[in-house]
């Protein structure tokens, strides 16, 4: 675990080269063990992050590699179109259970897109359009209704999004069927509880299910918004970006639990954080402009990769 | 992770700032003030006449507001007792044996209420379908201008649109119908259901807000859920926009208990309410009345009745009633901005 970032340690190849007008930007390797450079406040959860985080703390949240499971969905030949817009190019990609795929790639490089293709949510886009396959379990998504689908695949954004209801609804509205009958709380409560376990927020909420789920801190509310998208017990959990808007602390909550959770369920995951895809990700896709440039096992890609474009994007010099 | 070294090309320095007019040269204001306070002594003059002009014209209207308020409490409080509110009005020559108001009271609240509840469920559809739906554009288009027709027509071209629909005979069960097959057209149904277009913008406006203002990620949450668009509509939207609705539908209110137009061609403006029928409940509804509104006109020196305390004294009660369904869409913000939600855009209310 850790000799790679004992590699990485040393000044990139790219800065010896001689300076004449046309030489590409030096290629600086990532230093995956260097401090932030912004300051953590001086809390001391910070501090003891910061004692811990690189070499325990990151250490404890890779475990042995290659415990992937039975494949949950295969991406096959997938293009996504906005208007005249290609935005995904031709990707093939295995979604496997056990495992954390980490999609990275500069801004505008389709790996929302191929995400939210993944929930079938591109559909709502009116100018969207798509082709290629893809399978869960075998079977094409299209034949599947599409919210049995989305139960299936489901999906936690960006910005965390509780609805404007109870800590308790907030779960139990994934629970609720749409037919007729609402099922009583009584016979949601333990599945509610058991949600919000998996998604490691019961021990801050047991207290007060019934207060407003947006009084929540915003990490608090981030993991709602996963406990929400577990109570439907899904096959795969997509993540856009989860961290995106949360303090430092609040992430290493996150990441931890994703690490946790892969162990039922196929992650994938998209983040601007390389260090995060690097801490949590399995394997790695890495998308540019629309196309799958490379994937391969996290450690294989971030440490030898094969293609230009991924050994410049994760030395920094682009994205 | 920073890009690698890029020297930028160099920036032209900026001219220097005009320094700013001394306050010294001009008025003589102590310094010290101005270092912590910014003086309008240095804006320009333009900005400065901006300024005054602003604080004028937000003084004069608080002091129009209170004036208004000041002056209808002291005649209301002058005049109003309680043998006004709970007594009926009767037509005596003799003042004092004239009654009070407690007819054109209750007109008020039976014709607030059958508007209110024509209005909104009709508001929030309309509304709900513009913001979820909208296809194809050119009827949400369509359904948009028709509404903002509905706002801008003057409530005497509403009533008399309603009187010469609801004169035909296919409206016969909402008025009088004479022995001969006339429809009379007045009635509190008719009224009511005229009024609902007063409201119903309000309520329109305030739902189709809300629901705008409500970010696509937490439609796509419910989405992502497996939920389908009416679940999401029904459990999570338009939850989430009661404030909005409620303020809506306490403005409309306010607005339908001060119509006075739709009142004198609808309803009769009749000083008793007058049942029609013998069906208890339903006659009053289909009977003929008038409200504090019209009262006041009756009994203001332009109206037959000519009564003007009486006048004051209602209309302090309708000033009251308006002001409550105000201060209630002020508590009805409030608290749709405790939750969260709402609170950038309920800040204009």
């Amino acid at each position: 675990m850790i000799e790679p970032r004992e590699q990485a340690a040393p000044p990139a190849p790219g800065s010896s080269e001689p300076a004449n007008g046309t030489v590409p930007p030096p290629i600086r390797r990532i230093a995956l063990d260097r401090q932030p450079t912004v300051a953590l406040p001086p809390s001391q959860d910070a501090v003891a992050i910061a004692n811990t985080s690189d070499r325990s703390l990151a250490a404890a949240r890779r475990p042995a590699r290659g415990v992937a499971g039975p494949e949950r969905m295969r991406i096959e030949g997938l293009n996504v179109y906005y208007g005249n817009n290609h935005v995904v190019k031709n990707v093939s990609l295995p979604i496997r259970q056990g495992e954390v795929l980490a999609l990275i790639g500069p801004s505008g490089c389709g790996k929302t897109t191929l995400l939210r293709t993944l929930n079938r949510l591109t559909e709502l886009t009116s100018s969207a359009r798509r082709d290629g396959m893809i399978t869960l379990d075998g079977s094409d998504i299209d034949s599947l209704e599409v919210t049995e689908h989305r139960r299936r695949v489901s999906m936690v954004f960006q910005q965390p999004n509780p609805f404007p209801m109870s800590v308790f609804d907030n779960v139990a509205y994934a629970l609720r069927e749409q037919g007729a009958k609402r099922p009583k709380k009584k016979v949601l409560e333990p599945y509610v509880i058991e949600a919000l376990q998996r998604a490691g927020l019961y021990d801050e909420v047991s207290s007060n299910l019934d207060h407003p789920a947006l009084r929540l801190s915003g990490g608090q509310q981030q993991r709602l918004c996963i406990a929400r998208a577990l109570a439907a017990r899904p096959e795969v959990l997509l993540m856009d970006e989860p961290c995106s808007a949360l303090d430092p602390k609040s992430t290493n909550v996150i990441e931890e639990l994703i690490v946790e959770l892969r162990k039922d369920l196929a992650i994938v995951i998209v983040t601007h954080n390389l260090q995060q895809a690097y801490r949590v990700g399995d394997h790695v896709a890495f998308m540019y402009l629309g196309d799958l440039v490379e994937y391969g096992q996290t450690d294989a890609l971030f440490d030898n990769p094969k293609a230009a474009r991924t050994r410049d994007y994760i030395g920094g010099a682009f994205g | 992770m920073s890009v690698p070294t890029r020297m930028p090309a160099p920036m032209p320095p900026l001219p220097p700032l005009p320094l700013p007019r001394s306050p010294g040269g001009r008025k003589g204001k102590s310094p010290k003030k101005k270092q912590v306070n910014e003086s309008i002594s240095t804006w320009r003059l333009t900005d400065r006449i901006g300024y005054v002009m602003m604080w004028a014209a937000g003084l004069m209207l608080c002091a129009i507001g209170i004036g208004i308020l000041v002056y209808m409490a002291f005649k209301g409080v002058q005049y109003l007792r309680p043998s006004l509110i709970f007594s009926s009005p009767t037509a005596e020559i003799d003042q004092s044996k004239s009654g009070g108001f407690f007819d054109p009271l209750i007109g008020t609240v039976l014709i607030t209420l059958i508007g209110i509840i024509i209005a909104t469920p009709i508001a929030i559809f309309a509304a709900t379908w513009i913001v979820e739906y909208g296809r194809p554009t050119w009827l949400a288009r369509l359904i948009d201008s028709g509404i903002e027709i509905i706002a801008g027509t003057p409530d005497i071209v509403i009533a008399l649109f309603g009187l010469v629909l609801f004169q035909q005979g296919i409206f016969g069960w909402m008025s009088f119908t004479a022995t001969g097959g006339a429809v009379f057209g007045r009635s509190f149904l008719t009224a009511g259901a005229m009024m609902s277009l007063i409201a119903l913008p309000m309520v329109f406006a305030a739902t189709r807000e809300g629901l705008q203002s409500i970010p696509a990620h937490v439609r796509e949450a419910s989405y992502a859920l497996g939920k389908t668009k009416a679940a999401t509509i029904r459990r999570v939207l338009l939850p989430s926009v009661k404030a909005n609705i409620s303020t809506g539908a306490a403005l409309g209110m306010g607005r339908i208990a001060g119509d006075t137009a739709i009142i004198v061609v609808l309803l009769g403006a009749s000083l008793t309410l007058d049942p029609e029928g013998d069906v208890p409940g339903l006659n009053l509804l289909k009977g003929t009345g008038g409200t504090l509104t019209s009262y006041v006109y009756n009994n203001s020196p332009a109206g037959e009745g000519n009564a003007p305390q009486k006048a004051y004294a209602a209309a302090f009660v309708l000033l009251l009633i308006v002001l409550a369904l105000n201060f209630a869409v002020d508590r009805i913000a409030r608290s749709g901005a405790k939750t969260g939600l709402e609170t950038s855009r309920l800040g204009a209310r």
